[in-house]
């Protein structure tokens, strides 16, 4: 008991604080999109607008929780709860600081892999069940959009899986003691970003839900909380993917000692979800095709040159 | 790849411009004298009623929003009995305000006029009549007009002569 105790209680501490930062990562995109755009954003419920998101709450708990006749009904009500759980999921194997992290699995970098793979599933379905033919061709370039970036983000991670010789995090975390991988891996990097950008769907590669075309893609007939699990689910996607980049590429929670680690953990990723609202705020959204052709004819072969460089200097360095 | 780097930080550099929101209730918008808005009764500079009844206005009203009554006071003076304009209705066009030959209708700068009650928004002739003469100051329709209706006597008026002595032959 006096084992699992402390594990019980980090989870919960754990899911508490993850929620809420996804919920205030609603409040902060606005606020931030309005920086970039000449406007002030949400400013009126609370100090600085703060408030805003108990306001959105609430009124998600109040709204019609609606399922279409046409629907689905058990997938239509299973789909949203996926992709939280499996964004939520993935949280499990990131090392926060030295000692503060649930799992730490010797195949932790695959076991994210395989977890944010799995989300595409709540797409898929929720589009599926939705019954709508707008749902369907959401869930439809969804599908086909995590399959195809799937493949470069795995590709893209394997060279700092090479530098440092394991799948476990805490692993390649410690590895960058001596430099962190930005600086061997920069293409591994820019790759891992446009995929996870692709990963998380968000803009500019939103186009399972592309508004302007799909009127909300996957989730158009979701309505109430199951919408908001949607939403919680996107922006626990964004603090995935901003806290995976931290930890494969910039040391995770090394830095200068002035700090503590988890405090520069939580700076470096806050950085990198500041940096995933100013793509939003500045970048256009590509065709569908344009972003498939982008990333079998670019992203691959450039993922796959870069791993055969990094494979041949390990194999210098190594003699 | 270059173009894209630059858009991001473009975008990343309007973070230091001026806002453009007017953060309302607070600091209120700059809306030009002619800015068509809630409609007015003016008055001229004896501070009688501008109106002469003459329906122009409600027959140009495209929405049918203004109604009256015209009457006359003891010195043939048309006045209007009542004058009502719902704003529920009304679409604020400003024709009203060009039919009229007395500049008595005018829309002013002024749109904060919401109400909890939908019959409040009836605005009755107290309402509606200012103590202005609103955008043309000086003009005095009776002073101009043809008519002797207790402002001035017969031929008194501005760019008026004298009425002629028809039974006098000098010049």
């Amino acid at each position: 008991m006096s084992i699992i105790l402390p594990y019980l209680l980090m989870i919960v501490v754990l899911l508490f604080t993850l929620t809420t930062i996804a919920a205030w990562l609603i409040w902060l995109e606005r606020r931030m999109l309005a920086l970039w755009q000449d406007r002030y954003g949400p400013n009126r419920a609370g100090p600085f607008g703060l408030l805003i998101v108990v306001a959105d709450t609430i009124k998600l708990f109040f709204k019609e929780d609606w399922i279409p006749p046409f629907a689905d009904k058990t997938i239509f009500v299973i789909a949203p709860t996926l992709i939280g759980a499996t964004v939520l999921m993935s949280f499990v194997i990131i090392p926060y600081a030295p000692g503060i992290l649930i799992a730490d699995l010797s195949i932790g970098l695959l076991f994210f892999l395989a977890m944010s793979s799995l989300g595409v599933y709540s797409i898929v379905l929720g589009g599926w069940a939705s019954n709508n033919k707008y749902s369907l061709l959401g869930a439809l370039r969804g599908a086909s959009q995590m399959i195809s970036y799937e493949v470069f983000m795995g590709l893209s991670l394997m060279g700092v899986v090479m530098l440092s010789g394991s799948f476990r995090l805490t692993d390649i975390v410690l590895a960058q003691k001596g430099g962190w991988f930005i600086i061997t891996q920069p293409v591994g990097f820019v790759i891992f970003m446009i995929a996870g950008i692709a990963e998380t769907h968000r803009l500019p590669f939103d186009i399972p839900e592309a508004e302007s075309e799909l009127v909300a893609g996957f989730h158009s007939e979701y309505s109430g909380m199951k919408f908001g699990m949607f939403f919680i689910g996107e922006y626990l996607g964004i603090t995935l993917i901003s806290a995976m980049a931290v930890t494969l590429f910039f040391g995770g929670w090394l830095g200068p000692a002035f700090l503590p680690p988890l405090i520069w953990f939580a700076l470096k990723t806050f950085i990198f979800i500041l940096f995933f609202i100013l793509l939003r705020a500045s970048l256009p959204r590509p065709r569908y095709d344009q972003l498939m052709e982008y990333g079998w004819k670019v992203l691959l072969p450039v993922a796959l040159l870069n791993l055969l460089i990094t494979g041949g200097i390990v194999l210098m360095m190594n003699k | 790849m270059i173009s894209i780097l630059r858009t991001i930080g473009l975008t990343f550099l309007h973070m230091f411009r001026k806002r453009e929101t007017i953060q309302y209730p607070e600091e209120k918008v700059v809306l030009h004298p002619r800015w068509r808005g809630r409609i007015v009764l003016t008055r001229d500079p004896d501070m009688g009623e501008r109106c002469v009844g003459c329906y122009l206005c409600a027959a140009a009203c495209p929405v049918d929003c203004i109604s009256l009554q015209a009457t006359e006071d003891e010195n043939g003076r048309r006045y209007p009995e009542f004058f009502r304009i719902n704003f529920s209705r009304c679409i604020f066009c400003g024709y009203c305000e060009e039919a009229c030959p007395t500049y008595a209708i005018q829309l002013i700068p002024d749109f904060e006029m919401a109400e909890y009650n939908r019959q409040n928004l009836v605005y009755e002739k107290e309402d509606l009549l200012i103590n202005s003469e609103g955008k043309y100051p000086g003009y005095n329709y009776y002073k101009v007009a043809g008519l002797a209706a207790g402002i001035k006597a017969k031929g008194e008026g501005d760019n008026e002569d004298p009425p002629v002595d028809i039974h006098s032959l000098l010049p």
